[in-house]
């Protein structure tokens, strides 16, 4: 067992899948060359093992990272393509959205394309407003795309390796305020992690939140808060969005009888919705509560402390939002 | 006395012809609303598909744009599929799912007709980067329109192609028109070889209206490619004698505009004239044009005939992970 950060987790994961097969790369802007100065260290070394035709530093050329990956795999290899985070990425929307997600169903099955595009998500103190967002579910929308938010060094190591075997190309969202975050990783194991599979974080009987990235932590902080307070709460970490694991919410919220989602990013047109809605159509007469959700309000996130705090969603809205669906229930 | 290059350019009359027929006939079906979306025809373009495709190897990739019915034919993807593809029919190029804009044959390396100009030139490079990796002997060539040029990412390829030294070669087929604006009208600078030199990219241009010399230009910088010396890019100027789409009433320009490339510059007239003059005969070129007219109209016929892709296809090949719908 290790103890590894986030970043290195995830950067030991890359090598593991580039030292087992040969056909994965990945391409993407300073990954030679940021060595370690940054919490952002997910390459760090890389370019020695591999060299500089498998660790590919690119020019800020956004558009051609991500078509060049869609093209290479196309092509028979396995790109990791490396946009560093998605208000970067929105700048290479068409290549992921128009061709990568498209190309195996209209050129009608004559291709895959298996590649791996980072766009990490997420608030970090002080990045203000275009370096901090979280778009999670605009890929979600996306018919052929594959979404995961890991948010542990666990989770991100197996999430990431899971993704670079996929055949369908995946939006691997890391969260740029986890890459610090330390957690304990067992190398002797594989360690994959299924997409599509959420982990019950904690167990509990009268609440479940729903939550992924970031948020995961905030929850499990609220529902400590909420068990002192006789609340018994169930956390969810969805891991992937799309396609997310709908039968362990929905059998969660059976038990539970009350579901609140929390995310990170901008409540309307989130996924928090898409999640709610179905809950809310299949399970209606079964709930104690009406299903509840939290986000960030619809405003782009200010610089200054007091501005971004009205972006963040912190534990004790959680604990609060928690205890009204309590109090509000018809049983 | 027969000339020696008289069967090379026999076989480029025929590929050009049937480009010409299989489009004009594009022009007919889609008057008759035979054609279920939208189509671009590329008549009056066929030396450049034709003579650049002749120098490359059926496992040489090649990357299209929206008109591309003609680089996937010079390519070798079957007519019949084609024209399946083209009414939406099963058995079509994709299955029904891509139509005109998304013509694709893997099987001969045409990695598809594209409805998003610009893109084919960042996956070009990418192949690139994929054959390098693989190790393999191939090489990309990526079709661009003139109007593409003027996009962003057509920069960044280009320098990405040479800062790698990718075996990318770009042909910029320039048919005057950027949808119904003159390219010219919005476009500084000297021009397309200028814009790939300021990369350090070698650019050549090359009359597109002549599938010869297309095909000798070609030959050069398909041969420079292979030897790894790094990208190229080949400015091809020829017309577009149809619309923008099939269906462009074409209020822009002046009838006599195309009049005059008929009369002057018309490829396929121009490679007959040189059989001619060269000892083949004017019935033996007849015969080629009479061939493929047969079998288009096989072909239109055929697909005609053919059913509607199973609806249940729908739901296929969208992605690994993931049902299509929630409530099955």
């Amino acid at each position: 067992m290790a103890r590894m950060t986030y970043a290195d987790a995830v950067r030991h994961a890359l090598a593991e899948e580039m030292r087992r097969d040969k056909r994965v790369w990945a391409l993407g802007e300073d990954l030679s060359t940021a060595h370690g100065n940054s919490s952002a260290n997910q390459y760090t070394g890389l370019i020695d093992e591999f060299g500089s035709k498998r660790i590919v530093n690119t020019p800020i050329s956004e558009s051609t990272i991500m078509g060049a990956a869609v093209g290479a795999a196309v092509a028979g290899t396995r790109p990791v393509a490396d946009l560093r985070m998605i208000d970067f990425g929105l700048c290479a929307i068409d290549e992921l959205v128009n061709q990568a997600a498209k190309i195996r169903y209209m050129f009608g099955g004559q291709a895959r394309v298996p590649l791996v595009v980072r766009e990490a998500i997420g608030l970090k103190a002080g990045m203000a407003a275009q370096h901090t967002q979280s778009y999670e579910a605009w890929f979600a929308h996306v018919p052929g795309l594959v979404v995961v938010t890991p948010a542990t060094p666990a989770d991100g190591r197996g999430l990431l390796k899971a993704s670079i075997r996929c055949d369908d190309p995946v939006v691997f969202m890391e969260h740029k305020d986890l890459w610090g975050l330390e957690g304990d990783i067992d190398l002797d194991d594989e360690g994959l992690v299924p997409i599509g599979k959420a982990k019950t974080l904690r167990a509990g009987i009268d609440l479940t939140i729903v939550a992924w990235s970031r948020m995961t932590h905030v929850s499990m902080l609220a529902a400590d808060e909420l068990a002192k307070q006789n609340v018994s709460t169930e956390v969810i970490d969805l891991r992937t969005i799309y396609p997310w694991d709908q039968q362990a919410v929905l059998a969660s919220v059976e038990k539970t009888g009350r579901l609140l989602v929390v995310q990170e990013s901008v409540l309307a047109g989130g996924f928090a919705n898409e999640i709610a809605a179905e809950i809310a159509q299949q399970l209606h007469w079964k709930l104690h509560a009406p299903v509840a959700r939290l986000g960030a309000p619809r405003i782009p996130v200010g610089y200054a402390p007091a501005l971004e705090a009205e972006h963040r969603v912190e534990a004790a809205k959680i604990v609060q939002e928690g205890l009204r669906l309590v109090k509000a229930s018809k049983t | 006395m027969p000339n020696p290059d008289t069967e090379r350019i026999l076989a480029l009359y025929r590929t050009m012809h049937l480009i010409r027929t299989f489009e004009e006939r594009v022009g007919v079906e889609m008057q008759k609303g035979n054609i279920y979306g939208s189509a671009h025809q590329s008549t009056g373009q066929e030396a450049v598909a034709t003579g650049v495709v002749s120098q490359l190897r059926k496992t040489d990739y090649l990357f299209s744009n929206h008109r591309g019915h003609g680089h996937a034919l010079a390519k070798g993807a079957n007519p019949f599929a084609m024209w399946k593809e083209l009414f939406g029919r099963a058995g079509g190029t994709c299955g029904g799912k891509g139509g005109s804009m998304h013509i694709a044959d893997f099987s001969v390396g045409m990695l598809g007709a594209n409805g998003i100009v610009a893109d084919g030139a960042t996956m070009a490079v990418g192949a690139a980067q994929a054959i390098r990796l693989l190790g393999e002997d191939r090489i990309v060539v990526a079709f661009i329109g003139d109007g593409t040029i003027n996009r962003g990412p057509f920069s960044e390829a280009l320098n990405w192609a040479k800062v790698y030294e990718l075996p990318v070669l770009f042909v910029i087929e320039d048919n005057v028109y950027a949808s119904t604006t003159l390219t010219k009208t919005v476009m500084a600078g000297q021009g397309v070889v200028a814009r790939a030199t300021a990369f350090g990219v070698p650019a050549i241009n090359v009359d597109g209206n002549d599938v010869i010399a297309v095909s000798d230009v070609a030959a050069t910088v398909v041969a420079d490619v292979r030897a790894s010396k790094g990208p190229r890019l080949l400015h091809a100027t020829t017309y577009r004698v149809r619309g923008h789409l099939a269906l462009d009433k074409m209020f822009y320009r002046d009838k006599k505009e195309i009049d005059d490339f008929m009369v002057h510059h018309e490829p396929i007239g121009k490679c007959r004239r040189w059989l001619t003059d060269h000892g083949t005969s004017a019935s033996a070129c007849d015969t080629i044009a009479n061939e493929i007219s047969a079998t288009i109209e096989r072909a239109v016929a055929e697909a005609l005939a053919a059913p509607q892709p199973d609806a249940r296809l729908a739901y296929t090949d969208v992605q690994d992970r993931g049902a299509p719908v929630w409530h099955g």
